[in-house]
């Protein structure tokens, strides 16, 4: 008796100081006991609405199945051995005979997981809030309009309020008071973000008996507002990832057409075998990284440093020795350079594939190149294509500093314009060819190393790019670096654009054509070399 | 007028027409003609299997197809060794002619496709419901001959019309040539383009009602083939032997001093590089129902330039000589490929470096050279 009273007595305390005046009345748990769902989830609701820590603990104990009710309609949570009352948490001496568990559906499963989300909200563990948050994106209540409002208020962290008040808008848009629908179309206005149009465009359709979801007109002149305003800046990211995605194909196009572009300002002949200077260069890196890997797996993420020179040095080499063995005897005869060049490049991707196997090999970018710039939710910008573009400017600034700063260039640019008259200033011509040959090469090898960390590695990666970095070349004109830049970066961005409205493919047909028509206008390319001599 | 310095008035007048052929090269000619067309419906039909002089289908078809590449290479010739133009795109005007005539044979199997439809079978595959615009009447065999000679022909002079007109030569053309033809085969690779995609067109059962596959029928090609043939070479050794051939020849010489002879090389160009897509691309319509299938690799880049060294290997601007490349380096592929798969790739790309380099002339070259 003592006992009895001595807890009665204690439970009460614990109510009083609990406060909050009971929140939750014990009728409105009672449903949860009863059979009906629907009553169920109507508890539920109020539960989650109170939002305090009797609710919390109710809920908790519903997610681990750690709800009872006894006979007499009471609802108890497990603890252990012992059962306490839901809302008073007084112990309750209860045989397990008598007691019945309260069984949820998914719905209401899902419910609980929500209510519990929805009071993390306020948590005072950033992380816990963020994740929260993160749940409660995608399952989006009504329900919880109350937490998050509260949520909302006492957010300190911008980030996170950012993202509360697109929670609240979602929840908003449903509000009976226009005035706060037509705020949260404006709050979701503010989140740029082009996935929002999916929960805006819903709003103007009607529903099955021929009204509008959205009731208020004002609302929905907003709301087309903002659907505007969302799409005008979908187009721009768009084009701005177009952009970008031409860019960093020109920057490639543009490291194959250099080369190219050098050596027939010189020679005059154009070398099929280019292309598998590209795939030189990244076989060169692949190498590079497998001795990474085997004598120095600490360094890997630096491996690209070391790659660099050796795929300038492997695709240079390979170029020396083809223009002493091949090119060198057939001066003057460019068509037959032509087919003689194709040939080595047809033994080069026999020799490959021999080597290495026909299938792709894999080139892994080091950490520091994988992930990317979110610039918008929208656009990101990987590491890999921001690092290659910017290695191509690297490269294009060497390489106007060769021809322009150095000796040699002065050479090349001299034996380009009159390889005659070059020669009887005491220029080695063979030997400028030479050097410029194999400078060439290697510029194509540096651009197989950038071009093995965003696509496959294959004996036949040369080709693919070959015929686009021709293109850049007749387009550009020869004999001026600026000609070629402007020719592998313009033809880049331009397949790109056309792209999306045509595909791939009739963008490079497109592309072909306008080529043919631009040489209509200017044979020589954009850039033409300004000279007086003429082919006899 | 009257400081006329000689008495004799100056004429300028090109030296008498050359004749085609000397006497014992007509009696070569007719010689090689008249065998082919004796031994070869006897040695196929009449002769029992066991004999050795028994020609097989396989046999047949091998030579047949090279026949067809061999007039590629002719024709490749005429641009390549008379006027200077190196096309790497010629695969394309074979393909067109080829897929003319293979829509025509998909069209004459009637009813008797795998899904029994007046279509053909891909278009069914593709749940198409009618013959694109450019098909109809495709089932016509005259129609499918005019779509043989004016497609490749119209292609051809509208890509030449604007490359020669803004005068792009040299390397230039070449690869724009090249670019051309990988173009169209990236549309042709397209299912929704209309030419089959991948597959290309295949399963051919009759041509002209005569079932395709029977040893009566594929004699007939290969005469056919053969005729065609020779027929062109005729052609092209009248043409190059011709007024124009001599103005041609000097565009591949020196085309600007030409032009300050007064002649305009466009109409030339023009002239010889349509006549040879043309041709090109009636080899194509020959080669489709003996080989029995047309895809679009047949464009690809690599096969075009493999066209180039037919021409360099038996020697360019000699129109006997390519004939004989393209056998020799078909008949080394059929031989190889069979052989020494792995080393067939190694050996072409060899062919491509040393011929240009030691064999400028070609194979005819050597002849020649010995002979002088």
């Amino acid at each position: 008796m003592d006992r009895w009273f001595f807890r009665l007595l204690a439970a009460s305390f614990w109510l009083a100081a609990s406060g909050v005046a009971l929140a939750i009345a014990p009728e409105q748990i009672k449903p949860l006991a009863e059979d009906d769902f629907d009553a169920k989830a109507q508890a539920l609701e109020q539960i989650i609405t109170a939002g305090d820590e009797v609710a919390k603990r109710i809920l908790e104990a519903l997610r681990d199945e750690r709800l009872y009710a006894n006979k007499a309609g009471q609802i108890l949570i497990q603890d252990g051995e012992s059962y306490h009352d839901a809302l008073t948490g007084a112990l309750v001496e209860s045989k397990t005979d008598d007691l019945q568990s309260i069984e949820l559906n998914n719905v209401l499963r899902e419910k609980v997981a929500t209510g519990l989300a929805g009071l993390q909200l306020i948590a005072p563990n950033r992380s816990v809030r963020a994740q929260a948050i993160q749940t409660l994106l995608r399952s989006g209540d009504p329900v919880l309009k109350p937490l998050i409002e509260k949520a909302r208020s006492s957010e300190t962290d911008s980030a996170l309020r950012a993202e509360l008040d697109q929670l609240w808008a979602s929840t908003a848009l449903r509000d009976p008071d226009p005035q706060r629908r037509k705020e949260a179309v404006g709050v979701i206005e503010q989140r740029h973000d082009p996935q929002m149009r999916l929960v805006l465009v819903p709003l103007l359709g009607k529903q099955s008996d021929g009204t509008f979801t959205e009731s208020d007109p004002a609302v929905r002149q907003r709301v087309e507002q903002a659907l505007a305003s969302l799409e005008r800046e979908e187009a721009e990211i768009q084009f701005v990832g177009t952009l970008f995605a031409g860019v960093s194909l020109g920057s490639i196009l543009l490291l194959a057409a250099l080369g190219l572009a050098i050596t027939y300002g010189l020679i005059g002949v154009i070398n099929m075998a280019h292309g598998e200077f590209l795939m030189i260069g990244a076989y060169a890196t692949y190498c590079v990284q497998n001795l990474f890997i085997t004598y120095w797996p600490g360094a890997f993420d630096w491996y690209l440093l070391a790659a660099v020179p050796v795929s300038f040095l492997a695709a240079a080499i390979v170029g020396l020795i083809l223009e002493r063995s091949v090119i060198r005897l057939l001066y003057g005869r460019p068509l037959e350079t032509l087919l003689a060049t194709f040939g080595v490049s047809l033994i080069l991707i026999e020799a490959v594939r021999t080597k290495f196997g026909a299938q792709n090999v894999q080139v892994s970018n080091p950490r520091w190149m994988s992930g990317g710039i979110t610039v918008l939710p929208e656009l990101i910008l990987p590491f890999n294509r921001i690092v290659i573009i910017g290695f191509a400017l690297v490269v294009v600034l060497i390489t106007w500093l060769v021809i322009q700063r150095t000796r040699l260039g002065l050479y090349i640019r001299a034996v380009t314009q009159n390889r005659r008259m070059a020669a009887c200033v005491g220029i080695r011509t063979w030997q400028i060819d030479c050097y410029a040959f194999a400078f060439g090469a290697g510029i194509a090898g540096l651009g197989g190393c950038a071009l093995s960390q965003v696509s496959n590695v294959g004996p036949d990666l040369g080709q693919s790019y070959i015929i686009d970095s021709f293109m850049a070349v007749v387009l550009g004109g020869v004999g001026q670096l600026i000609g070629t830049i402007v020719g592998a970066l313009g033809l880049g961005v331009l397949s790109k654009l056309i792209e999306p409205f045509w595909g791939a493919v009739l963008a490079k047909i497109a592309i072909l054509v306008l080529i043919v028509l631009f040489i209509q206008k200017r044979p020589q390319g954009l850039f033409a070399l300004k000279g007086r001599s003429v082919e006899v | 007028m009257s400081v006329a310095v000689s008495k004799a008035p100056v004429t300028f007048s090109l030296p008498i027409r050359q004749r085609l052929f000397g006497r014992t090269e007509w009696i070569a000619f007719g010689l090689v003609v008249g065998i082919v067309l004796a031994a070869t419906p006897i040695c196929s039909l009449a002769v029992p299997f066991s004999s050795p002089f028994y020609l097989s289908t396989y046999a047949l078809t091998l030579v047949g197809k090279i026949m067809c590449y061999a007039l590629v290479a002719l024709s490749l010739d005429l641009v390549w060794g008379y006027c200077g133009v190196l096309s790497l795109g010629h695969g394309l005007f074979f393909a067109l002619g080829g897929y003319a005539m293979g829509m025509y044979l998909m069209r004459s199997i009637g009813l008797d496709g795998v899904y029994h439809s007046p279509l053909p079978d891909f278009m069914v595959f593709l749940d198409w419901k009618a013959l694109p615009w450019f098909w109809q009447g495709s089932e016509h065999f005259l129609y499918a001959l005019l779509l043989i000679i004016i497609v490749p022909g119209a292609v051809a002079w509208t890509f030449g019309f604007f490359t020669f007109r803004s005068r792009v030569k040299g390397v230039y053309l070449s690869i724009m040539t090249q670019a051309m033809t990988f173009a169209a085969m990236l549309l042709f690779y397209r299912n929704e383009t209309g030419f089959g995609g991948n597959n290309g067109f295949t399963d051919f059962k009759r041509i002209l009602g005569f079932p395709i596959a029977a040893p009566g029928t594929r004699v007939c090609l290969f005469l056919l083939t053969f005729l065609v043939l020779a027929g062109s070479f005729l052609l092209c050794r009248f043409l190059v032997k011709s007024k124009l051939g001599r103005v041609v020849t000097a565009i591949r010489d020196t085309e600007s001093r030409l032009m300050f002879l007064g002649y305009n090389p466009l109409g030339y160009k023009l002239f010889v590089w349509t006549l040879s897509a043309v041709l090109c691309g009636i080899a194509g319509a020959l080669y489709v129902p003996q080989v029995g299938i047309i895809n679009p690799s047949e464009m690809s880049p690599t096969n075009s330039i493999e066209m180039a060294i037919w021409v360099a290997v038996g020697g360019r601007g000699t129109l006997l000589g390519p004939i004989l490349g393209a056998f020799l380096v078909n008949g080394a592929k059929s031989f190889l490929t069979v052989s020494f798969a792995e080393y067939w790739l190694f050996f072409l790309g060899a062919v491509f470096v040393i011929v240009p380099i030691y064999l400028p002339r070609g194979v005819i070259g050597l002849f020649r050279s010995t002979r002088k």
